[in-house]
């Protein structure tokens, strides 16, 4: 392991995520991950890298509550919990959690619109989100505002199965986007993409982030990615943070070696 | 090697293209021999013999000859119009109840779907019984517990539809594509919200595809349902054949016949419409 991350952006802030001694191993399967600990900070942009299996995506989960962890803490988002959280923790994490996922997982044959008023789904007494013919005004407004910030209000009536690839993934942040969550995670958001939609994806994360204050931890393979878009980057290696830095710090041959076998 | 006979010095596949036959098993042997048999037998016992299908000729002929030409009195007429009527309403009626009733039943027990996986096969099991049991095994039933007529018929009906729209509406849940569950889920969004906000949606040409097929399927058997006395026009070709009436007998045949393609025709054109 090289060098640990020490403090977030913001100083010595309390963490967002906090994880102590978190290990993880599939009943009858191999350790995922074994004894991580780490801070993310309010605001940060993180990129988690690593190779296939190397536990990113499950860590992700682990760390938000949607997988249980075989051992160990986490505090997210004002939530304590060992290994798994109550099912009041649970919705509590939802409502302040944006989730992206590499399939875009739009529902094909609904309209962009209502997809992104899906992300109210959440919400105490939400069936009025399940379409948004009806949905409350101040749903269907929201959604717009929300299509708007990744420049898609104008495809808000086309159906997601008409849409391009990089086009429902944007539409997929602006669902994640819509309740205005204090943190969101991308799991491999552009793995699907071609390299000019993925760019443009990645950029428009980005700047939402920023603009919005909500802190982003992605996953990703590209290393580029990585560098270009994210504050701080860790590594992923064998079930071990192999390195956690600065994106300015970082070192190609560092990189590199986190992928060779 | 120089020993060995040619066809064991070939390679594998060679030997796969010389052997016409696989090797049968003593289990899968006895099986064919097994149901051979019972083909065999169950000809044997109740097909047709020849000479009886030659002397039910002439009677046929005669039959035919006594249904033409079909009754085309007007008071006939109209009494048969409203009961081709009561028909179709036995249908519609039968198929949306238990379309209605499908959607939940399927829900319950779609495997990776249901709220209450336990209960799964419990409600698969359900399904499967209503479908096994023949309609007008259920038609003799209701008229048993809710008395003649048509309101038998369309409890038959409905129960028929949530046996075949149960099935396949509950393939069509398992079926939906996941990862909109699975964002969905992430949202936080209740069983419940899935399968209004996701799965539905996006298994809709399926429901609706077997929505027509159930309703298709209804009208087929609704016409039969009056022949055990759950109303419809069954029943008007029921007294027709007891009492000897064969020219009205045909004009309802005729009628069924008019109807039921009809009906496939309509059913055929909204499916296409869905596509």
């Amino acid at each position: 392991m090289l060098a640990p991350h020490e403090d977030g952006p913001g100083g010595p802030s309390s963490p967002l995520i906090s994880i102590s001694g978190l290990s993880k191993a599939y009943p009858g399967g191999p350790e995922v991950f074994s004894d991580l600990s780490l801070e993310i900070f309010p605001g940060e942009c993180v990129a988690l890298i690593g190779a296939n299996g190397s536990g990113k995506s499950t860590l992700l989960k682990c760390m938000t509550g949607v997988v249980p962890a075989t051992s160990g803490t986490v505090n997210a988002l004002g939530q304590n919990f060992n290994g798994s959280p109550s099912t009041r923790q649970r919705k509590a994490l939802s409502q302040q959690l944006g989730f992206v996922f590499q399939q875009h997982g739009l529902v094909r044959r609904l309209t962009a619109l209502s997809n992104v008023v899906h992300g109210f789904l959440g919400r105490a007494g939400s069936w009025r989100a399940w379409h948004q013919s009806i949905a409350p005004q101040f749903m269907r407004r929201r959604a717009l505002e929300s299509l708007e910030t990744v420049n898609l209000s104008h495809k808000a009536n086309a159906r997601a199965d008409q849409l391009s690839g990089g086009q429902a993934q944007r539409v997929a942040i602006a669902r994640a986007l819509v309740r205005d969550p204090d943190l969101l995670i991308a799991d491999e958001p552009c793995a699907s993409l071609d390299p000019a939609a993925g760019h443009d994806v990645m950029q428009q994360f980005v700047d939402l982030a920023r603009r919005k204050n909500i802190t982003l931890i992605f996953t990703s393979h590209d290393m580029e990615h990585a560098q270009r878009y994210a504050d701080r980057v860790i590594a992923l290696k064998a079930g071990r943070v192999f390195f956690d830095q600065q994106s300015s710090d970082l070192d190609p041959n560092d990189l590199q070696r986190v992928f060779d076998g | 090697m120089a020993d060995l006979p040619s066809a064991e010095r070939r390679n594998p596949a060679q030997r796969m293209e010389l052997e016409r036959f696989g090797k049968v098993s003593t289990v899968r042997f006895t099986l064919i021999v097994a149901a051979a048999a019972l083909i065999l037998a169950s000809i044997g016992q109740v097909s047709p013999p020849v000479d009886r299908l030659i002397d039910g000729v002439p009677r046929i002929a005669s039959l035919v000859d006594r249904m033409l030409p079909p009754d085309t009195d007007p008071a006939f007429l109209a009494r048969m119009g409203w009961r081709l009527l009561e028909t179709l309403q036995i249908a519609i009626a039968g198929t949306a109840l238990g379309v209605l009733l499908s959607l939940p039943i399927a829900w319950l027990s779609a495997r990776g779907v249901t709220p209450i996986p336990i209960g799964a096969f419990l409600f698969k099991g359900l399904v499967s019984f209503f479908r096994t049991v023949p309609d007008l095994v259920w038609a003799l039933i209701f008229v048993v517990s809710v008395g003649l007529g048509a309101v038998a018929g369309t409890m038959t009906i409905l129960v028929d539809t949530i046996g075949f729209c149960g099935r396949f509406f509950a393939e069509a849940m398992e079926d939906a594509d996941k990862a909109p569950q699975e964002a969905l889920a992430a949202t936080g969004a209740s069983r419940l919200s899935i399968l209004c906000g996701a799965i539905l949606p996006d298994c809709m040409p399926s429901l609706i595809n077997t929505t027509l097929f159930a309703l298709e399927k209804a009208v087929r058997s609704s016409v039969v349902l009056g022949l055990v006395g759950a109303g419809g026009i069954g029943q008007e070709l029921k007294s027709a054949f007891d009492l000897f009436q064969y020219q009205k007998a045909s004009a309802i045949i005729l009628a069924i016949f008019v109807i039921v393609l009809a009906m496939e025709w309509i059913t055929d054109r909204l499916r296409r419409m869905l596509d």
